[in-house]
């Protein structure tokens, strides 16, 4: 079970409207490298994981993109807050306008809805974390992407500290796969 | 301590159990950094428990200070500015 914590991992203070950033900022809600998709794909494959420190490791790096999730949600929102329909025209987001208001929706900042077959759960620990590795690392270069693209200091924060969050888990995730090829002893996988 | 800093206060110790936690989990055996845990989580309590009293729920489940009417609900929510 989960229990919410009515504030966020790391501070949200932007200030000023800005919607084409939401609507960049969004792929990290609903796109193939978001947090709903690292969520989704860690919190699903940790039924199969073989030992406490595995299955503890998928746990609490999924609930943590949770926590991250709710992040990038609070930025679109902000980032859409006080837009008026010239902003929301001039910023290229009339077409997102249309289908869902300035409600934040999980999709790509191409405006692809969220499918889980971003993700896999293939009942296997090496091969789950081999995934969870190229995930991170997928995640922490739209970040970089994210902040080459942002100018607003409130902005370039949090995502600094989304990217960084990405790097821990990388590590995380490989001190995960050396314990379960340990594991398995004497098997060789490359 | 006024609510915003108290606020940002229990962030931090918050993140620092939050990457700890991470680290132990992987490192179950590393008795330094479960002592660096417990201070911390205990610091935390501390924090939590003041900013709740002063403030208002931060878990409706470990809240119990509302009277006539129910806190939780009361704004802000995480996302609200």
């Amino acid at each position: 079970m989960w229990l919410y914590e009515k504030k966020l991992q790391f501070p949200i203070n932007i200030k000023k409207p800005d919607p084409r950033m939401a609507k960049l900022i969004i792929t990290q809600y609903g796109g193939a490298d978001g947090e709903l998709a690292a969520s989704l794909r860690y919190l699903s494959q940790r039924f199969t994981m073989p030992n406490g420190e595995t299955r503890a490791t998928l746990n609490d790096i999924g609930s943590e993109e949770l926590a991250h999730l709710e992040m990038i949600g609070t930025m679109c929102h902000r980032l859409l807050d006080g837009a008026d329909c010239e902003l929301l025209r001039k910023s290229g987001y009339d077409t997102d306008y249309v289908e869902h208001g300035v409600g934040v929706y999980p999709q790509n900042s191409a405006g692809v809805p969220f499918t889980a077959a971003y993700i896999q759960s293939k009942g296997d620990p090496i091969t789950d974390l081999i995934e969870d590795l190229a995930a991170e690392q997928k995640a922490k270069q739209t970040y970089e992407y994210l902040i080459n693209m942002a100018d607003d200091p409130d902005v370039i924060e949090p995502l600094r500290f989304l990217r960084e969050r990405e790097v821990v888990h990388f590590q995380r995730f490989g001190e995960a796969l050396e314990i379960v090829k340990r594991l398995n002893s004497g098997k060789k996988y490359f | 301590m006024d609510k915003e800093k108290l606020k940002y206060e229990l962030t931090a110790l918050d993140f620092a159990l939050a990457d700890l936690k991470l680290y132990l989990d992987t490192h179950p055996d590393c008795s330094d950094s479960v002592r660096l845990y417990n201070s911390v989580a205990d610091k935390r309590k501390v924090l939590f428990d003041t900013y709740q009293s002063l403030y208002g729920p931060l878990t409706a489940e470990t809240y119990s200070g509302s009277e006539s009417s129910w806190d939780w609900v009361d704004d802000p929510w995480p996302w609200n500015k």
